[in-house]
């Protein structure tokens, strides 16, 4: 497969992984946070941690937009597929989620809700042009990488004048959970979580450039560097990283060169900017309120936000007490810490948000590293 | 029951195949149904048993061996998917269960749930692939049964197929018999038949040279079992993958496994509309695919009696068994990592981003 296979090959890891090794052989240790679920999913899915010397550990973060997901949000998501007889579109992921009174949208599909799963936010436009008798809610979620789709999808409908359609936004931002997470006291002052610098996210710099990341290297001392999504990405990105803690800079570095340039992509930006503006605050799954976190649709087209549409309250639906995903999203604790990891929480039956999708810290584990846990199981 | 000596009634209009529906009528018992069996089905199938027009098919008890039982519900969307539709496929899917336990398949019983509205013309389509493939696998399908629901509560036609197959008294073959050190190996590629499938799904239609792997598989298990290898364990990695199979062996055998995903036969074509949609393929079904797990000492002339065979050009030595009280099957990733291979969990759902 052209232009993935370069981006996976073996012998230039073995290569890349030796120059780790080297490089980071100073008898100190290496704590990096890779953003993104994709780079989580990338590092569990291929590998990635056997090619890395044990002194350097990779800290799962919160960026996968499903785990930060509250379940109040797809509870409302739910209620308007029961209450309301809307067509819910919703991406794939989401689908799973456990929501509040044993329901998910799957769940809430079996029950007779119309749920739908579409691959792109313009498929709830073909939607709604078919469907001109029914309401249509695309279940808006993600970082800023799926945030322009669905600015589009309004935009398209606004200029269509579609009146039977509207979108649940529940669109996060990237920088502010990353300076949540650097202002966590474990990170801050008791020091306890040894964050020496980032892996910062793929296609969300696409969008946004890697210019947003310049203000975390400098006011908080650490390095990013911006990588792609490919386990080659990812080893280059750590090699960078430590390289950086040993000269002791604290730079943005763009290893994603193929995709990402320090402006982003202006015109997408504009049409976020044109279309939405920041909430206050917003609950993240794991991470609770996080200030200017979320974007919510401008007052001028209301008419395609649900949430004025349907008069929607937010009710928030607490996680169980002895769930640690807010632990392991700030890097405080490892999935296997958790009581519940393994045990009632599983890929099957989720109790936490890391569990929830393969791109979560803890499902990722479960699916692909779990038989490290396990000093006795065979090793190859 | 099929029934093919009802006398036909001169008020009945022919079928029309060409432009006629499915109705209710032709499950409800009367003339109507006995029509649809009488000039599709029986006409399409024809056989000495099932022209017996019973309820039950008698078929002579087969000299030496022990008889081998199974059955296989089929749905899918769409009907009809490059390299094959839902009629061969719930041809070849039941002799394939009844291979992979070394069992010669000998019969078919088909059970149809036809949807109202379901176009006669398609239905004929189906019915004459079953009967290429069973003739093809020199099967016979002896007796069947229609039933029709309203329109939307089927999906265009489920397809119910039980096979009856003999096996030698002397052939062991079993999930539980795998053992540590025993070698694993895969007839071809993975991954075509669901990629097919899902390439021509109306919201996602997307232009692939990719066609179903349907296909009846005792012709292979024949070469194979006349290799004299000592094989332990047969199955064919349908839904759930080959990640799937295997956690399925490696439960009942109580051994861990470990791949090497470089070894793993895989089409460009499914590799990237996999990657594409964010699917693993040693997740996705296969439909004319087996594993066998043999004797490691077998394992060269296994693969080559494999080779040999036209649906196994393409096979390959691809892990090994191990002993692990944790049962968990390893991949060794190209990229010179290890990770699990799991249990699929839920559904497969492509990922956001």
């Amino acid at each position: 497969m052209k232009y993935a296979d370069e981006f996976r090959d073996g012998k230039l890891a073995q290569n890349i992984a030796r120059a780790i090794a080297r490089e980071a052989g100073t008898g100190r240790s290496y704590s990096f946070m890779e953003f993104c679920g994709g780079h989580t999913h990338a590092i569990s899915r291929y590998g990635v941690a056997d090619l890395l010397p044990p002194n350097v550990r990779m800290i799962h973060g919160p960026g996968c937009p499903v785990c930060v997901l509250p379940v109040g949000r797809i509870d409302l998501a739910i209620k308007l597929a029961l209450e309301r007889g809307v067509i819910l579109c919703s991406y794939g992921d989401p689908l799973r989620v456990p929501a509040s009174g044993g329901l998910s949208l799957l769940k809430a599909r079996a029950r007779g809700g119309d749920i739908r799963m579409v691959y792109s936010a313009t498929d709830a436009l073909s939607i709604a042009r078919a469907n001109p008798g029914r309401e249509i809610v695309f279940l808006a979620i993600g970082f800023e990488t799926t945030t322009p789709p669905t600015a589009l999808l309004i935009k398209q409908a606004s200029a269509e004048g579609l009146n039977n359609l509207s979108v649940l936004c529940n669109h996060v931002l990237t920088p502010p959970a990353i300076t949540h997470i650097l202002q966590a006291p474990e990170v801050r002052e008791y020091g306890t979580v040894p964050i020496d610098g980032f892996i910062g996210p793929a296609h969300v710099s696409a969008v946004i450039g890697s210019r947003p990341y310049e203000y975390f290297a400098e006011e908080y001392r650490k390095p990013v560097v911006i990588s792609g999504f490919e386990p080659l990405d990812v080893m280059q990105g750590v090699l960078m990283l430590v390289r950086q803690v040993n000269a002791g800079r604290a730079e943005v570095e763009n290893e994603y060169s193929r995709a990402v340039t320090r402006d982003g992509n202006r015109k997408a930006q504009a049409l976020v900017a044109e279309l939405f503006e920041l909430r206050r605050t917003f609950e993240w799954r794991g991470l609770g309120e996080v200030p200017y976190s979320a974007l919510k649709i401008r007052a001028e087209y209301a008419a395609f936000d649900a949430e004025c549409r349907y008069d929607l309250r937010y009710v928030p639906a607490p996680d169980n007490k002895a769930c640690e995903c807010g632990a392991i999203l700030r890097g405080v604790r490892k999935p296997a810490d958790c009581r519940l990891f393994g045990t009632v929480c599983t890929p099957e039956n989720p109790v936490g948000s890391c569990m929830v999708s393969s791109e979560g810290a803890c499902a990722a584990h479960y699916t692909y590293g779990r038989f490290r846990d396990l000093a006795a199981s065979a090793m190859p | 029951m099929m029934s093919s000596n009802t006398t036909k009634s001169s008020t009945l209009r022919p079928l029309g195949i060409r432009k006629g529906q499915v109705e209710l009528s032709h499950g409800s018992g009367g003339r109507a149904m006995a029509q649809l069996i009488e000039e599709l089905f029986c006409t399409a199938f024809a056989n000495e048993y099932l022209a017996q027009g019973n309820d039950g098919a008698v078929l002579p008890v087969p000299q030496g061996g022990r008889m081998v039982v199974t059955t296989d519900a089929h749905v899918v969307s769409p009907l009809f998917f490059p390299g094959g539709d839902i009629g061969s496929l719930s041809v070849h899917g039941t002799i394939n269960d009844l291979s992979v336990m070394g069992a010669r398949p000998l019969w078919l019983a088909a059970s149809f749930i036809l949807e109202e509205g379901l176009p006669l013309a398609d239905l004929q389509r189906i019915v004459d692939s079953m009967a290429d493939a069973a003739r093809a696998a020199g099967v016979s399908i002896v007796t069947g049964d229609t039933k029709v629901v309203e329109r939307g509560k089927g999906d265009g036609v489920f397809i119910t197929t039980t096979g009856v197959g003999v096996v030698a008294d002397d052939l062991e073959l079993g999930g539980d018999r795998a053992k540590p050190g025993d070698a694993i190996l895969l007839s071809g590629t993975i991954g075509d038949h669901g990629m097919a499938v899902m390439s021509q799904r109306e919201n996602l239609a997307f232009d692939a040279p990719i066609e179903s792997d349907t296909a009846a598989l005792h012709g292979l298990v024949a070469d194979m079992l006349a290799s004299g290898a000592d094989i332990h364990v047969m199955r064919d990695p349908t839904r759930g993958g080959l990640a799937t199979t295997l956690n399925e062996i490696a439960k009942q055998s109580n051994v861990g496994m470990i791949l090497e995903e470089a070894s793993i036969p895989l089409r460009p074509a499914v590799a990237a509309a996999c990657e594409f949609l964010g699917f693993d393929p040693l997740y996705i079904a296969n439909e004319g695919k087996l594993v066998a797990i043999c004797a490691e000492s077998d394992a060269a002339r296994l693969l080559a009696a494999m080779r040999a065979h036209p649906l196994g050009r393409e096979s390959a030595l691809i892990g090994s068994v191990q002993a692990d009280p944790h049962r968990f099957v390893q991949l060794k990733t190209r990229f010179g990592g290890c990770r699990i291979a799991d249990w699929l969990s839920g559904e497969q759902l492509p990922r956001i981003c």
